[in-house]
């Protein structure tokens, strides 16, 4: 990805390509060896390939073209059908409400933390307690959610049993509505921003990283600015452009998410992307056209909000310019600690006590309303359920760790053959390897689904794996991809020079010091293609069913001890792996203190 | 092993339109030190590099590197038989003491028996004994640069490129490790070449000297660029009598 990139863009695009040399003798250029010189290509094929024909095979249908559906008249039938529904202006007023706010939430929580904790123990401990809730799939988190704000959730009984302490009973029975799926789509903005937030906070750190922050702040201090006014007015502009990126994906996504807004979301009408859906599996098969109508116009919507929001961007750029050289100092910040760490706090409480619930659901025998714990305890719940959830649990512990076998192959490839080639990733290639997050999935999984029934691998393991790692792959790139530069290339050298050839240096020495990083990067692949819904849906074609597409099928239902226990052994898969992931490292290298984080 | 000349036959590194080292002709015979100073910037760890085959793709680089009588210079790094020493000693963090010096030593030496014997010898010598399974990141600095020294002796050089490696190094220390380093690669009768910006370390050394100038210098052309014609013997003689 960012690497095939390199390949293609660095020596054709706009790449620094490195000069040739003079004597063809005195280069090092065959150390990257043909082989490893072809990866990249491969990687860029393997995940751009299914993306772009994905999109053609969703927008030919749209304009009413699809034989095999009986569509041979292209026309703009389809997309008139669309824009007559009755749905469509409410999805569509409800996509933009959440994706936005809960991307903007998302964003001035992390950046508000940032901003005001910089270097402070709390900030090292609010990363510490935000990481694990990056492992957590949304569905997971959504169905936590639900426990918690639904009418006769945790925290209607916990109303209710203060209440009662009190003396001034309220809810004493259910409240009829719930704190989910409420028709302004609050409850899954609030989820999405949950989830987006510590995704967003890992990437400012990591860019933070990169940039010169303390002296930077010490400047700025020095020159008597508060420490939230310092950063906000010296350190943002420097690693806003860093973030952008990450926070158009979370934009993305926030914009066309489908397995949270089925669980969070209200259903009359529901956002564009999960109506859409609904149109896909509509049993009157003309419904397709009108589904990829939606489809492509879900695309626009996303394409649309980017650029709106890059619009925001330069507008605050240019207002706040004449206040970044105003002067103003700003105050002690205290306000702004405040007020972000009882939001980061709140936040983490309502994370934690939402997974808390999946455990305790899942365990519950007898929990009537409104008592604020299970009355009677019972395994039978798992007991029964094991039969049928191994399964998909074996589907989902399978498909994603081939998925991300190979995505750790690839990227690994990748790197090691920038390190020996000596080329270096371009704002293009960096672009390139978002794709995948930033084409809505339900924008090209459609056509995708066709050309794997044309190649008739529909429903089978290696469609299944393809479309995972198409999401896998780019993720496992971005957490590797900095380790891996930063190892001092003098080691390699050293080791060269030291007679090793180029494979006994990479498995002797380069990847047992880069071992904690891979790992971890494998987790994160893990955990990504565990979370995994609607990929799965389509590649999956119903026949293979995973622990994601199960939970988020029986959400809908009546039955919380079993959805609870869907949910619970979705979450707890990739929390696995990040737990060897860490402990694996710690064990190999518990004598070697130079190998410590 | 036999040891011979280490040759730089019109070695010349650009970057870009560039030149930044030569073109440098100069003969290392063996046991002999050759300083190579220069400012920072002048391109005198790129010619180290070059020398050693890790040189990075961007530069451009011509001439030839003869070792021993063979000419090395289209060969990967790890069969040249070039040993290079760092300002950092890099010994593998992941590795105790044993194995980083275990993974120096050839595979010609067989059997666990006698490469650990080898290992301990080479210990004994640097007057590490008993340090085999340390972890490398519990030993001081000066302990670890001698383990670093016997690591690059122990894959049995020609040659010996020394990068500034005693400018991490204070006061007597760095007078006694620069002994340490100079009497073995000497004892093994080793053509080495030094780079340093240090003048002490070049007095030391006994042997001629060869002046880089800084290429990013603004004013005045880069050595060896520009219309003159290069001086056919290389760089910037000065000091340095013929060999």
């Amino acid at each position: 990805m960012a690497d095939p990139i390199r390949a293609v863009a660095a020596e054709s695009l706009a790449g620094r390509a490195a000069p040739r040399p003079a004597d063809p003798a005195a280069s090092r250029r065959p150390r990257a060896g043909r082989l490893l010189a072809a990866v990249p290509v491969l990687t860029l094929v393997l995940f751009l390939a299914p993306i772009a024909v994905g999109l053609f095979g969703t927008w030919i249908p749209a304009f009413g073209y699809l034989p095999a559906l009986g569509g041979t008249e292209a026309g703009l039938g389809p997309w008139r059908t669309l824009f007559e529904s009755p749905s469509l202006p409410g999805a569509v007023q409800l996509t933009l409400l959440t994706g936005f706010l809960s991307t903007a939430l998302a964003l001035i929580l992390s950046l508000g933390l940032c901003a005001a904790w910089h270097g402070s123990r709390m900030m090292a401990a609010a990363r510490r307690a935000l990481a694990p809730l990056l492992a957590v799939p949304h569905a997971a988190l959504a169905i936590g959610l639900m426990f918690l704000l639904s009418g006769s959730g945790w925290l209607a009984r916990g109303v209710a049993a203060g209440s009662g302490v009190l003396g001034m009973p309220v809810w004493e029975r259910p409240p009829v509505f719930g704190m989910v799926q409420d028709p302004w789509g609050l409850a899954l903005t609030f989820g999405l921003m949950l989830k987006e937030t510590p995704f967003l906070m890992l990437m400012i750190v990591a860019a933070s990283g990169q940039v010169r922050i303390e002296r930077t702040l010490a400047v700025a201090r020095t020159a008597g600015y508060g420490p939230v006014t310092a950063w906000v007015k010296t350190v943002l502009p420097q690693i806003y452009p860093q973030i952008r990126l990450p926070v158009y994906a979370v934009l993305a996504y926030s914009l066309s998410v489908v397995d949270m807004a089925l669980i969070l979301g209200p259903s009359t009408p529901p956002p564009l992307a999960p109506l859409v859906l609904r149109w896909f599996n509509d049993p009157d098969l003309t419904m397709r056209f009108v589904a990829a109508a939606g489809a492509c116009l879900q695309l626009l919507i996303v394409a649309a909000g980017i650029a709106i929001w890059y619009g925001a961007e330069r507008l605050i750029a240019r207002v706040a310019r004449p206040w970044l050289s105003g002067g103003h100092r700003g105050g002690s910040g205290r306000v702004a600690r405040a007020a972000t760490g009882g939001g980061m706090a709140l936040a983490l409480l309502a994370a934690a006590v939402s997974l808390a619930a999946l455990a305790v659901w899942s365990l519950a025998y007898r929990w009537r309303y409104p008592d604020l714990v299970p009355s009677a305890w019972t395994l039978g719940t798992w007991d029964r359920n094991l039969p049928a959830l191994a399964w998909p649990a074996w589907t989902t512990l399978g498909v994603g760790a081939a998925a991300t076998a190979i995505a750790l192959v690839l990227t690994i490839a990748c790197l090691e053959y920038e390190q020996r080639a000596g080329v270096r990733p371009t704002t293009r290639a960096l672009w390139l390897l978002y794709t995948p997050l930033l084409v809505p999935q339900i924008g090209f999984l459609f056509g995708m689904q066709v050309l794997l029934v044309v190649l008739r691998l529909d429903g089978t393991w290696p469609a299944l794996v393809w479309s995972h790692l198409l999401f896998v792959l780019p993720y496992v790139f971005l957490a590797l991809a900095e380790p891996w530069r930063a190892l001092d290339e003098r080691y390699v050298r050293t080791a060269a020079c030291l007679g090793a050839p180029p494979w006994r240096v990479f498995w002797r020495i380069t990847l047992p010091m880069l071992l904690r990083p891979v790992l971890i990067a494998a987790a994160i692949g893990f955990a990504v293609s565990v979370a995994q819904y609607l990929p799965t849906l389509f590649a999956g074609a119903g026949r293979l069913t995973t622990l994601t597409t199960e939970a988020v099928g029986l959400a809908g239902g009546a039955d919380r001890r079993v959805i609870a226990v869907y949910a619970f052994a979705q979450m707890s898969l990739p929390l696995i792996g990040f737990a060897v992931a860490l402990a694996v490292p710690a064990l190999l290298f518990r004598h070697r203190r130079g190998m410590r984080a | 092993m036999t040891t011979g000349d280490l040759v730089l036959d019109r070695v010349e590194l650009r970057l870009g339109t560039r030149t930044l080292v030569g073109p440098l002709t100069l003969t290392v015979p063996p046991s002999r030190i050759v300083t190579v100073m220069g400012p920072s910037g002048s391109g005198k760890s790129s010619l180290l590099a070059f020398l050693c085959g890790t040189l990075d793709p961007a530069f451009a680089a011509s001439g030839r590197v003869r070792l021993a009588g063979r000419d090395v210079t289209a060969l990967p790094p790890e069969r040249r038989g070039v040993g290079i020493l760092f300002q950092d000693d890099l010994l593998f963090p992941h590795l105790s003491v044993a194995e980083n010096l275990a993974f120096a030593l050839p595979s010609a030496v067989r059997g666990r028996v006698a490469r650990r014997a080898a290992v301990e010898a080479a210990l004994t010598e640097a007057g590490l004994a008993g340090f085999a399974d340390r972890d490398p990141a519990t030993l001081s600095g000066g302990q670890r640069a001698r383990v670093a020294v016997m690591r690059t002796l122990l894959a049995d050089p020609r040659a010996l490129l020394l990068d500034e490696p005693f400018s991490k190094l204070d006061g007597p220390l760095r007078a006694r490790f620069r002994r340490f380093v100079f009497d073995h690669a000497r004892r093994r009768g080793l053509p080495t070449l030094l780079v340093t910006h240090d003048p002490d370390d070049a007095a030391a050394t006994d042997g001629p000297i060869v002046a880089l100038q800084a290429a990013e210098h603004a004013d005045g052309p880069p050595a060896g660029s520009g219309g003159a014609p290069p001086d056919d013997d290389g760089h910037s003689l000065s000091r340095f009598p013929q060999l």
